[in-house]
């Protein structure tokens, strides 16, 4: 491969998004490369064997969200994907209860009288609210945000098709739509629920990943995001990719080969190249470059336009916007090896809740204390966690009889504060060693055996994940799933539609609508949008078109 | 010449009314959360055990066990064994070694299908015929000249299917590992008295038991333990359809009617029509319905079972094929979304020439019942060749561990 080699369209990054982007231009007939500077693919959905024998999802670690309509346009199950649903889950208590969130509807019915006979109606009532919601955001996930700001006959076409979906929803679920993407999850679940540990176990899809506490406005959204994704049309359920995360990666990169891609590891983008006002292709970091008409960026909207972008390619406005884009790191991770399952004494043998998604916060005032934490520049010294076994189902991630735990950690900060210093580089071994020990410690309240099972762990924070993935600050969504940054402000007000103030450059990643999350809509939706603008290559066919 | 084993009952002159078990009931019952069972031939056997999606995933990631001992069974054996099964048998039977198992067809004069079912070789005149229909009397017509034993084995010999991608792990677990050079339908006895055949109606990697009626709860204790670490789990009929529509097998009452139990005329269908050429010989000789068969290709095939890929993401189940949008031109024989391929997919009959020379512009009208209101839906659908699902896994030898 020559230093100087000439494409129809070059993509910055290999995640999900790039992957999907390259493969629906790859379809049209276009000539792609993806660059990416990991030697391995798939950005934060990646399957990493570091050690022996286990394999670690070892960011992304579940998939609801990746869009059927992109899975069988790419025919990613020929590529080696399957996605296999889990079952239910858990909130241990401290003095060894638990609440178990049964997928057995009747079974879940019983779960949440034994805690609280008041709030088992109250259940029915706020799934169907959300589910109500998701039904009506669903279908604008692979469309482009309509902006009320703009006359383009496209803009007005889908501020129609907005209006009439809302129009759809009846007057009283207007409210309450208005509500859900303003309101915070602790107001909308002390409107709902009795049970304290009932609503803590609800409220932790409306923080993951976010920094926002339990009673932030905004996070009623977030719930929303983790809920309305499927599998096989179960709105709001989870699974795993089989052989974990990067299995999702590897079937785009199949499919991206297939359709005559090329992907050039080891060497990330240095500098997008810009003249006149247009975009020319990349120098990247090993001295190569590449060149062509259209390049399109992976990256979040931070990194690829304060980093890797010359600031007077730029109009002063834009930049700003940039750089005002809220992208906190807040979340951390431990992957685990266990030579053995651990023991769960609370919980009857076997109990298939305990195949689902754990944790161990009891309550919503936990839970805004772990925030507070967060906000001063600690870990949360009561951390929240979504730990998983996924080994129990997926018999490929760890040996026989052996087991590999992930757990999720809420909240974890990218500038850990230290004598009064707030900064990445206060990450030293000992203090991550630390934030390992408390999730540890807060672990055992369900397993008491976990310290004596670890063969392994890797502890992740969002410096290490910033790092390693690229993602700034190791915001998991490439920017804050807030109002003010969705929909046509995201990720800033008048570029909504993949479009950046450089002539032939787009934004495909998480950044962008609808936002982050494994869920390939964004690299979907620029695709359509470069193929429109382009007018090369062959027009996007399939579902996502 | 022939020896039927009679059902055991209650009393030496009353037979037992309702459903009966089968040696497995104990251990399905066990693990029975649905409470969901069914008739299959008469037997109580499983729909669903926990809930059918888990099950289901189960068959495509881990390995499961359905018990398939109502399935009718009948040992054929004697000096002219192979004669009379080449007599009756659309295919080639003596392509099928001894070890082997087959897959195969037999139709009536007409050249109408009976049943389907797989026929395993013991020894060189000796064979076992597994299949979904009665067919004891059928098998006694067309014994009829040749010196041949057939005995009804259906109460007798006991099935077990163990299917899935760890199904070999489990079987090594269980000391059962001599089952390793086992190829796609070969067939051994792999202990006294335990046969295992590399069949399965899953397309995945699988495993197929043939044990004595009283030893058969042993073998699936014997395999539940050590399974647990393989991700083992007992499943009901329902996740294994969606299984078998995925790897494209057909099913009797579903995709065709066997032709004996279909009382109204032209309910029939020829091993041609479903899509079978290759399981038909007409080089080998005669067999039965060989004419008929031979007319029906001479004049051209008047339907088709093909393969549907379908728009949309709703099922299209018992859904009618159209041409151009308006013309009915055929109908949905089993339709599923499949959870592994991702796809709307789907077993169609189509009238000819449909299917045949005309494969393009096929509709389909959905039907949709939500919350009281219908609503229908037009989608376009395509012929695939292919099965919907086909794995690697399934044919490696040695299998892989999962």
């Amino acid at each position: 491969m020559g230093a100087q080699d000439r494409y129809d369209a070059i993509i910055a990054g290999a995640g999900h998004n790039g992957l999907t982007t390259g493969c629906y231009l790859a379809k049209a007939g276009l000539k792609v490369l993806i660059v990416e500077k990991n030697d391995w693919i798939g950005g934060a959905a990646v399957s990493r064997m570091l050690h022996n024998g286990w394999t670690y999802s070892n960011c992304s670690y579940v998939c609801s969200l990746l869009r059927r309509e992109i899975v069988r346009d790419l025919e990613l199950p020929k590529y080696g994907l399957q996605v296999i649903p889990y079952e239910g889950g858990a909130t241990f208590t401290r003095d060894g209860d638990y609440f178990a969130y049964h997928s057995d509807h009747d079974a879940l019915r019983r779960e949440i009288a034994r805690h609280s006979p008041a709030d088992v109606d109250a259940y029915t009532r706020f799934s169907q609210t959300v589910i109500r919601q998701c039904r009506f955001i669903r279908p604008f996930l692979l469309r482009n945000a309509p902006d009320p700001t703009s006359l383009a006959p496209r803009d007005l076409q889908e501020l129609l098709y907005l209006v009439k979906k809302t129009h759809d929803l009846g007057a009283r679920e207007i409210g309450e739509t208005l509500r859900f993407w303003t309101v915070s999850i602790g107001d909308f679940l002390d409107e709902h629920f009795e049970s304290d540990l009932i609503k803590a176990h609800l409220a932790g899809s409306g923080i993951i990943g976010t920094g926002l506490g339990v009673y932030s406005p905004g996070t009623a959204y977030v719930l929303l995001h983790h809920y309305m994704g499927d599998v096989d049309g179960a709105i709001g359920a989870w699974g795993f990719a089989r052989g974990g995360m990067g299995a999702i990666s590897n079937a785009l990169g199949a499919c991206f080969n297939e359709a005559g891609g090329t992907i050039v590891t080891g060497s990330g983008v240095d500098k997008f190249l810009v003249e006149g006002g247009k975009v020319t292709g990349v120098a990247l970091e090993n001295g190569d470059t590449y060149s062509a008409p259209i390049v399109a960026s992976n990256m979040d909207v931070k990194r690829t336009f304060l980093n890797h972008t010359d600031a007077a390619d730029l109009p002063d406005s834009f930049t700003r916007a940039v750089k005002r884009f809220k992208i906190r790191g807040s979340s951390g991770k431990l992957n685990i090896a266990l030579d053995a399952l651990p023991e769960f004494p609370a919980a009857p043998k076997g109990a298939n809740f305990l195949r689902g998604d754990m944790h161990c916060s009891t309550s919503l005032q936990e839970l805004e204390r772990a925030y507070d934490d967060w906000k001063e520049g600690r870990w949360s010294q009561d951390p929240y966690f979504d730990m998983l076994i996924p080994s129990q189902i997926d018999p490929t991630m760890a040996p026989p009889g052996k087991h590999m735990m992930t757990v999720f950690v809420q909240y974890a900060p990218y500038d850990l504060e230290v004598d009064g210093v707030r900064k990445g580089e206060n990450w030293t071994d000992a203090n991550r060693k630390a934030f390992a020990d408390t999730v540890f410690d807060k672990i055992e309240q369900c397993c008491p055996d976990i310290r004596s099972r670890v063969v392994h762990a890797e502890v992740r924070t969002p410096w290490d994940i910033e790092r390693e993935v690229g993602l700034t600050e190791g915001n998991i969504f490439q920017g804050e799933l807030t109002f003010d940054q969705l929909l046509f402000n995201r990720p800033v007000p008048g570029y909504a539609n993949y479009a950046t103030p450089i002539d032939g450059m787009y934004l495909v990643g998480s950044s962008t609508h609808p936002g982050g999350g494994v869920m390939a809509a964004p690299g979907a939706n620029a695709a359509r949008e470069i193929l429109r603008k382009a007018k090369k290559g062959r027009p996007m066919k399939g579902y996502a078109a | 010449m022939s020896t039927a084993t009679a059902v055991s009952s209650t009393a030496p002159n009353s037979v037992p009314l309702g459903l009966i078990p089968t040696p497995f009931l104990p251990q399905l019952e066990a693990v029975s959360r649905a409470k969901s069972w069914t008739n299959w031939a008469g037997y109580i056997s499983p729909l669903v055990l926990d809930t059918m999606e888990f099950e289901y995933f189960a068959i495509r990631n881990q390995a499961t066990l359905f018990d398939i001992s109502p399935m009718h069974k009948y040992r054929i054996s004697g000096p002219e064994a192979g004669p009379m099964l080449e007599r009756m048998m659309t295919r080639n039977v003596g392509k099928i070694r001894e070890g082997r198992v087959g897959y195969t067809l037999w139709c009536d004069e007409e050249g109408m299908l009976i049943d389907d079912g797989t026929l395993f070789r013991f020894g060189p005149d000796d064979y076992r015929l597994c299949c979904q229909e009665p067919m004891f009397s059928w098998l006694l017509d067309a014994a009829w000249g040749f010196d041949v034993t057939i005995e009804d084995q259906s109460h007798s010999v006991a099935g077990l299917s163990l299917q899935g991608p760890t199904s070999f792990s489990v079987l090594k677990a269980a000391g059962l590992g001599a089952a390793e050079t086992l190829r796609p339908f070969d067939l051994a006895e792999v202990e006294p008295g335990l046969w295992i055949s590399r069949t399965g109606f899953t397309g995945d990697l699988g495993y197929e038991f043939w044990i004595d009626w009283d030893k058969a709860p042993a073998l699936w204790d014997r395999l539940w333990e050590p399974g647990q670490t393989w991700g083992l789990r007992a499943i009901g009929y329902e996740a294994l359809e969606i299984a078998r529509i995925e790897a494209g097998f057909i099913a009797a009452h579903a995709d065709f009617q066997p032709v004996h139990g279909a009382i109204r005329l032209g309910r029939g269908r020829s091993p041609l029509e479903l899509g079978f050429e290759r399981l038909v010989d007409f080089d080998k000789g005669h067999f039965n319905g060989r004419r008929a068969l031979l007319a029906q290709r001479r004049a051209g095939l008047k339907r088709r079972l093909v393969r549907l890929d379908i728009g949309g993401f709703k099922p299209a189940q018992g859904a009618l094929i159209y041409h151009r949008k308006r013309r009915e031109i055929g109908h949905v024989t089993s339709g599923i979304w499949s959870p592994t391929a991702k796809r709307n997919i789907a077993l169609a009959e189509l009238k000819a020439p449909f299917g045949g020379a005309i494969k393009t512009n096929l509709w389909t009208e959905i039907y949709l019942h939500e919350e009281g209101q219908w609503d229908r839906r037009m989608v376009p659908v395509q012929i695939e060749t292919k099965p919907f699902f086909q794995t690697p896994r399934a044919r490696l030898t040695p299998p892989a561990p999962f």
